[in-house]
């Protein structure tokens, strides 16, 4: 690391790169137009958070689900989770983003914005959805049995004995899967919203620079930093209650 | 290196033959395929509004008015203009040419003048309002200050976003996408009202892309920076370029060129300059 | 003794291809006690399990004060209410306190008021000497704690008869007593009970019968003190030699 701080800077291009990469008065002069993009991301990510956590949990519940009569449920959640976690997040948004509006939706309602989140909660809850299954089946089926036994029906189970326990267990895997999602969000500009990569890329390209992108990453990891360590502190910690 | 040495050898022999100029017929004595006979290609095939009915030798459509036009400064009349036919592709590859010059909308880049001649620009492309017909029809004027209450979208890479920023100021920020495939698609989706394009994509896009899209209007070329130009392509070190160049100077001048792109990319495509 | 609690008539068993319980037939009188004893494997557990429908029966009937519980299609949660079960494992719920555990059932099924379960929750702790640990997560607690807790929680439902698979195999023996004097309260208040047990001093001492299970079959059944000191089939006199010496 030490080398690589003295060693780069030794480089014959380095005063190129640090031109074209690391230029200080276009990392201040983008910077502050790049922090209100930013908050679009921002935005999109607070929305889809807990939408993705509610369908992810209901999609949860149908894969789980064991009498004859609701197979067709089971059969829907297994599709659900195959398909989207199959196909890339770039084409769901998309198919969803410009698709759906296509359609013929009035305004505001075809909005990209609106179907954009509506793409990305869509995979994101596919993936949560199997992280949730996965704690749902962690759980020793005697708890099940306890509750049952007490005269609780299934869903109360379910709801006061098996997913507190089961979402406690994946709180860091879905940590991960939220920080992924916080990264993903720039995806939408692909279908129009202007948020920090966008606005970076019109920069690098008004400016022949590529300082804004770095200006960008430095505001995602300014973000995301901070929220890897917590979801490694919560896994940690959870190793240390389960030994 | 190749191409300082032929500029200079070309500014000088411009410096030398200085007087005689003017007598076109006698610029171009000697440097063409054939003697006598000026051969110009054209694409295959070639669309409107730079060739109408893929005929060249009708000089209908921007292009080959220009190129006849071109033809007549440089001495050649319109008998003695022969048409050929290459593919966009194998025009812009190094080597020797079966044409004197190639005009197929190319884009004057630093790259591609490395490995061919281009001429001076004969076109620098205005920027155009893709909108859907539906919105025309609905009343939408091409005037400056009905622009900007529309949704724009832009592809973010290009000077069309400069352009609506600068040129339009519209109400609401613009979407951007990373390319016109996207742009269009939006605007099929109803998400943006307009979209800015330089007029040759703008053509197209409305022609075969985008469904029930109509051009609103056109800016003109000097309203925004660094348009794109279009160039007569010649080989490498051609010395004909200073003909070609001559005579698309004089047609600057004298104001035909301006003549030919009203007619041709105004009138007849009926793409009004905004007001 | 003479009123019929839970009646099962030839019931069957089998997991896949193993058949766990061949035939059972067994009767249990309101207020009576009875051991279930025989080696690992015999179809206690099962025999627990089936006897609340926890487990579903292959064949045979399952009655509870005359009605045929183990009818396909039957609605089973108000059954389990009147079953109450303890398991070895005490499956208390990791992530409630204690008083939770207790109070999560009656608070969703019983309908009566949070308050008026609080103060019989707390009447329950006092009884068996928790009321200190109350607040207590599962962790916190030894595991003959944790296994009194979990037989508040099935009194909590007001059980008409209580079943208990091994509840005190699983602890260490110094914790065993604590639990057994939980059984022996229980036995003063007359509560109907069924006991898969290892405890033959207990089952001795308490039960009203005693059946020596052994194949998923009821080899022999009698009172202790016929059952201890002279049971008649020769499987019955092995295995007590077995454990008794």
């Amino acid at each position: 690391m030490l080398a690589l701080v003295i060693l780069v800077p030794m480089a014959p291009g380095w005063s190129r790169v640090k031109d074209s990469f690391f230029n200080w008065e276009i990392f201040v002069r983008t910077t502050p137009r790049l922090l209100e993009a930013f908050l679009l991301d921002v935005a999109i990510f607070a929305w889809s958070a807990p939408l993705i956590a509610v369908i992810g949990l209901l999609i949860a519940l149908c894969r789980g689900v064991r009498s004859p009569s609701l197979f067709p449920l089971r059969m829907f959640g297994a599709a659900y989770v195959d398909i989207f976690r199959g196909v890339p997040v770039i084409l769901v948004i998309y198919l969803i983003g410009f698709g759906i509006p296509g359609l013929g939706l009035p305004r505001p309602w075809n909005s990209p914005y609106i179907w954009g989140t509506v793409a990305l909660v869509l995979t994101y809850s596919a993936y949560v959805a199997e992280i949730l299954r996965s704690g749902i089946e962690s759980i020793h089926p005697s708890q099940r049995s306890a509750a049952i036994c007490l005269g609780l029906s299934e869903r109360d189970a379910m709801r006061y004995v098996i997913l507190p326990q089961a979402i406690r267990r994946v709180v860091p895997a879905n940590m991960n899967m939220f920080i992924a999602l916080q990264k993903d969000v720039a995806l939408l500009s692909v279908i129009g919203p202007v948020e920090i990569l966008r606005q970076a890329g019109v920069f690098k390209s008004l400016l022949a620079n590529f300082t804004p992108y770095v200006a960008a990453a430095a505001i995602f990891l300014a973000l995301t930093i901070p929220a890897t360590r917590y979801a490694d502190y919560l896994m940690n910690r959870q190793r240390n209650v389960r030994s | 290196m190749l191409k300082s040495l032929s500029i200079a050898l070309l500014t000088g022999g411009m410096l030398a033959m200085a007087s005689s100029a003017y007598a076109a017929n006698a610029c171009s004595t000697g440097k063409t395929l054939t003697d006598g006979t000026l051969t110009i290609a054209t694409g295959n095939p070639a669309y409107y509004p730079w060739v109408i009915d893929d005929k060249p030798e009708a000089g209908k459509g921007f292009e080959a008015a220009v190129a006849y036009a071109l033809a007549a400064k440089m001495g050649f009349d319109k008998g003695a203009v022969k048409w050929t036919r290459t593919s966009f592709d194998e025009a812009i590859q190094p080597g020797a040419k079966d044409f004197d010059f190639n005009m197929q909308q190319f884009s004057i880049t630093e790259d591609r003048d490395k490995v061919v001649d281009f001429s001076a620009p004969y076109y620098s492309s205005a920027m155009a309002v893709l909108v859907l017909m539906k919105s025309i029809e609905d009343g939408l004027k091409p005037e400056l200050s009905a622009l900007k209450d529309l949704k724009w979208g832009a592809v973010a890479t290009t000077t069309a976003l400069p352009a609506v920023m600068g040129l339009i100021k519209p109400a609401s920020d613009p979407l951007l996408y990373d390319d016109t495939a996207n742009v269009a698609e939006a605007m099929k989706a109803n998400q943006i009202d307009a979209a800015l394009f330089d007029l040759p994509t703008a053509l197209y896009l409305s022609a075969v892309v985008v469904d029930g899209g109509a051009l609103l209007g056109q800016f003109p070329a000097d309203r925004t920076d660094k348009p794109d130009q279009f160039g007569a392509i010649l080989a490498e070190g051609n010395p004909l370029k200073e003909c070609v160049d001559a005579a698309l100077a004089e047609m600057k001048a004298d104001g035909s060129l301006a003549k030919i792109e009203a007619e041709w990319l105004q009138e007849a495509t009926g793409v009004p300059l905004i007001k | 003794m003479s009123e019929a609690k839970l009646t099962l008539t030839d019931m069957q068993k089998s997991f896949g291809t193993q058949h766990v319980l061949r035939g059972i037939n067994l009767e249990i009188a309101k207020g009576e006690m009875v051991c279930l004893i025989g080696p690992s494997g015999s179809g206690k557990s099962t025999l627990l399990r089936c006897m609340n429908m926890l487990e579903p029966i292959d064949d045979g009937i399952v009655q509870l004060d005359g009605l045929d519980i183990s009818e396909p299609g039957l609605d089973l949660e108000p059954v389990r209410r009147r079953i109450g079960i303890v398991f070895q494992s005490f499956n208390l719920f990791p992530h409630m306190s204690a008083a939770d555990n207790v109070l999560l059932a009656p608070r969703r099924v019983l309908g009566k008021g949070t308050a008026e379960l609080q103060v019989e929750a707390h009447e329950l702790f006092q009884r068996f000497n928790l009321a200190d640990h109350m607040h207590k997560y599962p962790d916190q607690l030894s595991g003959g704690q944790q296994q009194r807790v979990a037989v508040i929680r099935a009194l909590a439902m007001r059980p008409e008869i209580m079943l208990f698979d091994e509840i005190t195999s699983a602890l260490d023996p110094e914790l065993v007593e604590e639990v057994l004097d939980v059984l022996r309260q229980l036995r003063d208040d007359g509560m109907t009970m069924v006991l898969a047990t290892h405890e033959m001093g207990f089952a001795r001492e308490l039960a009203d019968r005693v059946c020596f299970m052994d194949g998923g079959k009821i080899v022999e059944e009698g009172p202790p003190t016929q059952m201890f000191r002279e049971p008649r089939m020769d499987r019955t006199k092995s295995f007590l030699k077995s454990v008794l010496r």
